[in-house]
């Protein structure tokens, strides 16, 4: 019979190991869904791993990493440092389509005037609105107790509801011909969040979210506010005992979780999506959840996270155009990736041990 | 607009229609967190259960089958719940969060096939004289027979947790897991009965969409609804008898935003879209200021030390 | 001698790293008051954790009235006879008394029918009950008639009892002593563990003392002295800590009509409490758990926040302030709850250092921190301290309870208060770190700090103490010297049976 024991402290290599464990796991299973699908499941693999980096077309799909990788772990930092400090937002999908919406609002509010301080305008247009998405969990919970996760995630079907609203009404294309959904930023110099270099992929969203991982990584190493943050995490009461005012907390990681989605949001809507339209969102803000604990929440290994599931994301396209394999063939994948790696979190805390069989 | 157009008789059938598949799911899942865990993944349950019964009753043409079917289905992706949270001791928030993503795209995947297919049809309940009657007959001897097995299911929980061995064992569980390891119940096997227990009863709930509210298969079809139960778990303060009072709440907000849609009100669509979910944060809030309730283990890692 | 109840054969149980018994042999008679007798960590819950069958031996036999016993869960344990009064976790405070007892019982009668015999036995046995009260909502003492009650009524022929007067007040474990007496008559064996010699001397027919999981010896009670009963359960002479004459000074605390409710649901409010304590004083606050113990560390600690006058520091009112501001005045407080409050059980020596640390020993500056100097601070409290690690790198939880209890009265006593607010200091603590630790909080008055010392150990009280306070149900008695004083006056300091009836035996 197999006992659990815990071990006396974390293993660290173990905290290391995981991630790549629950990987190559997520390879081994999801081959065999492919397999059940009719598929090779080692030329499918190949193609969601190796393809979009080494393959005949890797120079077209590499900048497609940073494009895809850079929402994610800008949300995904955000979120950890909630889930760290136990408050659970959920609801980041909702924050990045309100950060859209307000930026590319106050974009589209200039035009057609062209001016510098348009784009560095939508940037705070888009941060304040997934901060204050952010702010009505956070507020609800500090003044009446109500349960974060579930507000957060009500509010995303409301932004959903919301972002139809505007791609068919006050945002939408005057000269659209009547289709749904805004003018294109991609057309309006002002408001574009062009390429920095082209054919790079490197846009502002890729420096907004490098900055968002060392400025994670200073908060969390070598501040005060972040030692804070774990130790709410590791034991609440503890905390209140460090002088932890925990309402404060809470208003903070949500606010900031909120403001980093809002962000990606408004990255998306002035680059690569270019218009708010009614199915802009592509479920980032779930996604994230995976790419945070996948990086372990801490902010190197969500960087590392980040670019791994935008791999899947790029190479589960090419799949699907190559191969034939369904796009929620890789929803699955990405949905194991969590379950293996949440499974093996086991070894990091305890020991297993072979016993005789013991009444316990 | 035109009001009325709406006939408050079928507004009242529609409502304990649209109220079903919370209902089941927030039974389910008050028994679950009656045994101290949280299992945040009822969306996902559902909409396996959804398809899992949709599926089955198109293959096999019995909408019986296709609910049994959808039971089982929703039983074992919780048994993937119970790997991770009782096996392998992970945090039950996270692992409730990985059954619901994988539960949408594992559903979508399997789903493929039945996108505009008409699932077989469920009779309805006929009754002579009864069903015939005016008001009284559509609204309480006209539905089909699941949601009569809803109250029913209502009914036995509550008696359940009140009147039996089972319950008291499973509340003891849920209040104080050591205490009831210590006098030597199965904590672990107590609890992974009522993980499934919960898990089917979302399946149920995820077919009764799929099968008789819609009838048609879509993906992401369940849109929050098993969010909405898991809230109104809450708002029953975990409470069998609320819980159905609840469902009917939430069901008539649903058929009431349906009907005034229709009606051709002058508020646009997407903003009454918007209002089982602005409801449900609502009560939330009015309701979150009573915890006193909460099974006081849940949540929480049981790990039987020495 | 007839033949024993239950016999022990070499009874053996090993954990990684830690044999929890070794070869353990002893014999319960019938009608016998057997007294289990030793340290924390001597092996004493392993060994009645395999009576109870909720641990299996790994070798050794046991025998109940001759026919081989070995108990594969507690229900089979139950079956044959054996019933357990636990010191901790086996009651459901959302649960009335009733559903508890039925918890615990294997073929229950219908409620109405149970409550009926709850009454009749509580009352047979002087420890009156209302079935369908909220365990939540009862008293300490209450709470144990309670899993006595729930053990009587299945008539077992072994009763073991962990720890069972550490909840009650001296009037109260008198009269726990006549209903175990009136059960001994009745032909019951008891199985009486403790590591109060006193009390095993007034009651136990016979003791078995364990040491490092090993049988050290065995004897009577009431032929041998406690100290020869302490020394073979130490296994080494007692240091009792040394005690200096003492001045007082100016009053450095000072609590005034202070009333809080308890944050916590089953919580004991604070009730117009008054204290004063002087430079060089300790004070002890006794009591009885769960009487408001855990709110008044919190109301010195900043946890909890008061009227701003309702607590004063040095003549300043800090009531409103929180626990950093607290801590920059040299208000320290140490909390109970060692893992999870005092301490972060997965964080390392270093970070929980930091945790208490921060202000008065400028570990950070404009929020961030220092990491080094903050280490320093780790390694000092384990060298002062001598806490046994391999490093400050180390899990507060890989730490034993005795050398994590000395990380964090270490942590507060070496930033130097002005006041230091100690609760439980050396619960579940070994004799010998039991004693170093005393030995600090008196070395630290001897400085001129003031300090309260919270505990339900009426021995640790009268030993370091000066005055000497009780809590009942949130009130706070007058405090009186300790010189002088009688174990009866405690015990009406601290509620006296709280209404409970003396048995009629």
């Amino acid at each position: 019979m197999i006992v659990l024991e815990k071990r006396p402290q974390p293993s660290q290599a173990w905290s290391m190991a995981t991630p790549a464990v629950a990987v190559l796991a997520t390879m081994v299973f999801g081959g065999v869904l492919f397999a059940a699908l009719g598929k090779n499941p080692i030329e499918a693999i190949q193609t969601i791993f190796w393809e979009p980096l080494f393959g005949e077309h890797a120079s077209y799909y590499r900048p497609q990493l940073l494009i895809k990788g850079a929402p994610l772990v800008l949300i995904a930092i955000g979120l950890s440092l909630g889930f760290k400090a136990g408050i659970w937002n959920i609801g980041a999908e909702g924050q990045y389509i309100m950060g859209a919406i307000v930026g590319a609002g106050v974009g589209l509010a200039f035009y057609p005037l062209e001016a510098w301080y348009i784009f560095p305008l939508m940037i705070m247009g888009g941060a304040l609105g997934g901060w204050f998405w952010a702010m009505i969990p956070a507020l609800l919970k500090v003044k009446f107790g109500t349960n974060e996760i579930l507000v957060s995630l009500m509010l995303v079907y409301v932004a959903e509801q919301l972002l139809a609203s505007m791609s068919l009404g006050l945002l939408k294309n005057p000269q659209g011909y009547g289709f749904p959904g805004s003018r294109n930023l991609q057309s309006y110099d002002s408001a574009h969040n062009a390429e920095l270099f082209a054919g790079t992929g490197m846009h502002w969203g890729v420096v907004a979210a490098l900055i968002a991982v060392i400025f994670a990584y200073v908060l969390l190493n070598r501040h005060m506010l972040g030692f804070h943050i774990r130790l709410t995490g590791e034991a609440p009461r503890a905390a209140k005992f460090a002088g932890v005012h925990p309402s404060r907390l809470i208003l903070f990681c949500l606010g900031t979780s909120g403001m980093l989605a809002g962000l990606a949001g408004l990255f998306e809507v002035a680059g690569p999506a270019g218009q708010i339209t009614i199915d802009f969102n592509v479920g980032y803000g779930f996604t994230a959840i995976i790419v945070a604990f996948l990086g372990r929440l801490h902010p190197v290994g969500i960087l590392l996270a980040g670019g791994v599931m935008a791999l899947t994301y790029i190479g589960g396209d090419i799949a699907q155009s190559k191969l034939g394999l369904p796009a929620s063939a890789i929803q699955v994948f990405q949905g194991m990736l969590l379950f293996f790696l949440l499974a093996l979190d086991l070894l990091t805390n305890y020991r297993i041990r072979a016993a005789r069989k013991e009444v316990a | 607009m035109d009001l009325s157009a709406i006939n408050p008789v079928l507004l009242i059938a529609s409502l304990m229609v649209a109220a079903t598949p919370i209902l089941l799911a927030a039974i389910g899942e008050l028994v679950v967190e009656k045994a101290g865990v949280l299992n945040l993944g009822v969306e996902g349950m559902m909409i396996v259960g959804a398809i899992s019964g949709f599926a089955i009753s198109v293959e096999t043409g019995s909408p019986w089958l296709g609910f049994l079917a959808a039971a089982i289905g929703g039983a074992v992706l919780s048994l993937l719940f119970v790997l991770l949270t009782q096996v392998a001791l992970a945090n039950q928030v996270a692992s409730g969060l990985a059954l619901t993503l994988f539960g949408l795209g594992f559903s979508s995947l399997m789903g493929q096939g039945y996108v505009g297919v008409k699932p077989p049809q469920m009779d309805k309940l006929n009754i002579p004289v009864l069903t015939d009657l005016p008001v009284i007959g559509p609204i309480l001897f006209g539905h089909d027979p699941v949601l009569y097995l809803g109250i029913a299911l209502t009914a036995a929980v509550w008696a359940m947790l009140k009147y039996t061995r089972m319950g008291l064992v499973l509340r003891a569980v849920g209040e104080n897991h050591d205490a009831a390891h210590a006098l030597g119940y199965k904590v672990v096997r107590i609890r992974i009965m009522a993980i499934m227990f919960g898990g089917a009863c979302a399946g149920l709930g995820g077919a009764y969409i799929s099968l008789i509210r819609v009838p048609q298969w879509t993906e992401g079809m369940t849109a929050g609804v098993g969010w909405i139960a898991l809230a109104l778990v809450v708002f029953a303060s975990w409470k069998p008898w609320r819980a159905l009072l609840g469902a009917y709440l939430f069901g008539g907000v649903t058929v009431v935003q349906l009907n005034l849609q229709a009606a051709g009100v002058a508020i646009p669509v997407e903003y009454l879209a918007m209002s089982p979910y602005l409801i449900t944060i609502l009560v939330l809030v009015i309701l979150s200021a009573d915890k006193s309730r909460a099974p006081a283990s849940l949540g929480r890692i049981f790990h039987a030390t020495h | 001698m007839t033949a024993p109840l239950l016999s022990l054969q070499g009874l053996t149980k090993a954990y990684p790293g830690v044999i929890a018994n070794n070869n353990v042999s002893f014999d319960i008679g019938e009608g016998e008051v057997h007294a289990l007798l030793g340290e924390n960590g001597a092996g004493k819950s392993t060994l009645v954790k395999m009576i109870y069958g909720l641990v299996k031996p790994d070798s050794g036999t046991m025998l109940l009235r001759g026919q081989p016993f070995a108990p594969a869960e507690p229900r089979a344990a139950r079956a044959d006879g054996i019933a357990m009064v636990f010191q901790h976790f086996s009651l459901f405070d959302a649960l009335n008394v009733a559903e508890n007892i039925a918890l615990g019982m294997e073929n229950p009668p219908a409620m109405n029918d149970l409550a009926a015999r709850i009454r009749e036995v509580s009352e047979n046995y002087g420890l009156p009950l209302d079935p369908f009260r909220t365990v939540g909502d009862l008293s300490a003492g209450e709470r144990q008639r309670v899993e006595i009650i729930r053990c009587l009524l299945q008539d077992p022929k072994l009763l073991i009892m962990d720890e069972p007067t550490s909840v009650l007040t001296p009037q109260e474990v008198e009269i726990l002593f006549e209903t175990l007496q009136k059960l001994r008559s009745e032909g019951t064996s008891i199985l009486y563990i403790s590591h109060k010699l006193e009390e095993i001397r007034t009651l136990c027919d016979h003791a078995t003392i364990l040491r490092l999981g090993e049988n050290v010896g065995e004897c009577t009670p009431a032929e041998t002295s406690a100290r020869e009963m302490a020394e073979l359960m130490v296994g080494s002479t007692l240091q009792t800590p040394e005690r200096s004459g003492r001045e007082f000074g100016e009053v450095a605390l000072d609590i005034s009509g202070l009333s809080v409710p308890s944050p916590s649901e089953f919580g004991t409010a604070l009730k117009n409490l008054h204290l004063v304590v002087r430079k060089g004083e300790v004070l002890g606050v006794g009591g009885v758990a769960g009487n408001g113990q855990d709110e008044l560390l919190g109301v010195l600690s900043g946890e909890i926040l008061t009227a701003a006058d309702a607590v004063k520091k040095d003549g300043q009112p800090v009531g409103r302030m929180g626990p950093t501001a607290r801590r920059k005045l040299g208000l320290l407080t140490a909390p109970e709850e060692r893992l999870g409050h005092a301490a972060a059980p997965d964080m390392s020596l270093t970070e929980n250092a930091l945790l208490t640390g921060s202000v008065r020993e400028g570990l950070e500056s404009n929020g961030f921190l220092k990491w080094g100097l903050t280490q320093n601070f780790a390694e000092r409290i384990i060298e002062a301290f001598d806490v046994r690690t391999p490093g400050p790198d180390n899990a507060a939880r890989s730490l034993s309870g005795g050398n994590l209890q000395k990380f964090v009265i270490g942590r507060e006593v070496l930033q130097d208060p002005d006041v230091l607010v100690v609760n439980q200091p050396t619960w579940g603590v070994d004799a010998a770190a039991a004693a170093s630790i005393r030995q600090a909080i008196l070395d630290l008055a001897a400085k001129g700090a003031a300090i309260v010392c919270i505990s339900q150990d009426l021995d640790e009280l009268m030993e370091i103490s000066d005055s000497f306070a009780a809590l009942n149900e949130g009130r706070l008695s007058a405090p009186r010297e300790t010189t002088g004083l009688t174990v009866e006056e405690i015990g009406l300091m601290m509620g006296g049976a709280h209404g409970m009836e003396v048995a009629h035996v």
